[in-house]
């Protein structure tokens, strides 16, 4: 006889258990899932043509320009051997913006002193890996800059 | 088992030794809750409580995406509901919950001021419960806005010009509200601090005196008791009436999760569409109203005339409404002794004709609109 209660009590617990679970689970799940920030509405881009053309940038005095490359920031710039250079400028140590320092011939990060040579690899300093090099295009009748995300 | 209620006591008193929390479970344990025929009215300031704290879940939850601003928050609202999981839910039960809250909160005060239970020792309760409403109708007023919709910007424009109509202070309360001469995105960081910090800091410490008054006092028996205690009838405020109270909770959640899924945008004439965004320049839509809770005010000052003896009509209608209000905060002091076994007539025609102003009011402003 107490066996039998026993059973009756047990499968009642489970019951109410289970249900107060799929209860709280039902209820939570959606906080869970709201808290969760949806993936970022802005597309990703593979090309971008630069909002200034080749003579500004040969005018500028640094002789580099930061631009905006879909979710991330690029960053372009004439070597001394006059070529153009594109890549993506967050700094692979702790996502600082780095700059083209003309005096060293060098990119640099100003946050912790990241050091890359104009090829994007990481020379001295904290960065980890190199920066990732965008291909760069020139329309040479309009003065046009395209940049592209490097192929394979 | 034996081992289980062995360590359950030991942890009691762990925390006894340190907090005495025995005198607390004793106070709690011969608490009794009065059992009448009119016991159901009890379990209203249960569900505004209820409702209110569903309010600050979901409060905080929209917090997190939502962005003030006149270039924002319209925008931040509708990636809410459009983009984010679940975010049309959360506003919905956020809207829902609201006007429920509001509701129910009418319905308790109601059933206090029917039941006489603002009478003697219970003033402070009574005082502080029409504090709540008015904050609670503030929240309301406040939040209404925060979409940047439309129906929202109207709705403000209009109610907070009904401030401007004060003479002397008038027009600077409105400025004050509007922070500036106009509703604009200065208006949302002001509504949008007092929605999220202002209110629910005041709130806070009026409903927890509030509580504190309730659980002093316990509940008010009905008038009739007095003579007559034959008919005296008791419920264990724990776990009886506490049981009870949780099932009418979950019953109130089951039915705000209803109604907030399957309408998620309000139904009738409590209807939160986000539509179009605020534009300050275009023609108002044809229909502007305010939030139910709120057209009996707004249908008064709409029925007086343009001048009423020598003051303006507008002006006229706020003196009234707040006359009005300033009498149904104070009944506690006003309604005079009760003596035992006698009706209070006059108490109760007041109520009454209370009751029919707000429901003739409202009703009023839905059909003439």
């Amino acid at each position: 006889m107490d066996e039998i209660r026993d059973d009756r009590r047990n499968f009642l617990n489970w019951l109410i258990g289970g249900g107060l679970v799929a209860f709280l689970g039902s209820v939570f799940y959606p906080v869970y899932r709201y808290v969760i920030p949806p993936p970022s509405g802005e597309a990703n881009v593979s090309q971008v043509k630069l909002p200034f053309k080749l003579k500004e940038l040969q005018e500028d005095e640094k002789k580099s320009r930061i631009f905006k490359f879909g979710r991330n920031v690029g960053i372009i710039l004439i070597t001394p051997e006059n070529e153009l250079k594109a890549f993506n400028a967050v700094c692979t140590h702790l996502d600082c913006t780095v700059q083209y320092r003309k005096d060293l011939s060098i990119i640099w990060c100003a946050c912790h002193n990241g050091r890359y040579d104009l090829e994007g690899r990481n020379i001295s300093g904290p960065p980890p890996r190199p920066l990732t090099a965008y291909t760069v295009h020139l329309d040479n009748a309009t003065g046009d800059i395209f940049v592209a995300e490097a192929k394979g | 088992m034996a081992d289980k209620i062995a360590r359950e006591n030991r942890l009691f008193h762990w925390v006894d030794e340190r907090l005495h929390i025995q005198t607390l479970v004793d106070y709690m344990s011969h608490k009794v809750v009065p059992q009448h025929s009119h016991s159901f009215w009890y379990y209203f300031g249960g569900i505004s409580l209820f409702f209110f704290v569903v309010q600050v879940v979901t409060g905080i939850l929209l917090l997190l995406y939502y962005r003030p601003g006149a270039d924002s928050a319209y925008e931040s609202v509708k990636f809410i509901i459009s983009e984010v999981s679940f975010g049309w839910l959360i506003r919905s039960i956020h809207s829902w919950s609201a006007n429920l809250m509001i509701l129910a909160a009418f319905i308790h005060m109601f059933s206090v001021f029917f039941t006489h239970a603002y009478r003697k020792p219970r003033e402070m309760t009574w005082v502080t419960g029409i504090f709540l409403l008015a904050l609670a109708l503030a929240f309301g007023f406040s939040g209404y806005l925060l979409p940047w919709n439309e129906l929202s910007f109207f709705a403000t424009r209009v109610g907070t010009g009904m401030a401007g109509a004060i003479p002397g202070v008038g027009d600077f309360l409105m400025k004050l509200m509007r922070g500036g001469e106009d509703v604009t995105g200065a208006t949302i960081g002001r509504f949008f601090g007092l929605h999220v910090a202002v209110l629910p800091g005041v709130f806070a410490v009026l409903l927890s005196l509030h509580l504190f008054f309730i659980q002093r006092q316990g509940m008010s028996e009905p008038l009739e008791w007095a003579a007559n205690p034959q008919f005296k009838k008791y419920r264990p405020f724990f776990p009886n009436f506490i049981m009870r109270e949780l099932l009418v909770w979950l019953i109130m959640l089951n039915l705000l999760a209803v109604l907030a899924v399957f309408f998620p945008d309000g139904i009738g004439v409590v209807h939160w569409p986000l539509g179009q965004k605020a534009d300050p320049f275009a023609p108002p839509p044809p229909v502007i109203r305010p939030e139910w809770y709120f057209m009996f005010a707004f249908q008064a000052l709409k029925v007086l005339p343009a001048h009423l003896l020598f003051i303006e009509g507008e002006l006229a209608g706020i003196i009234i409404l707040t006359a009005g209000g300033i009498v149904w905060t104070l009944i506690p002091f006003l309604a005079g002794k009760f003596s035992s076994g006698k009706k209070p007539t006059l108490i109760i025609a007041f109520g009454w004709a209370v009751l029919a102003f707000i429901a003739v009011l409202t009703i009023l402003g839905y059909i003439l609109e």
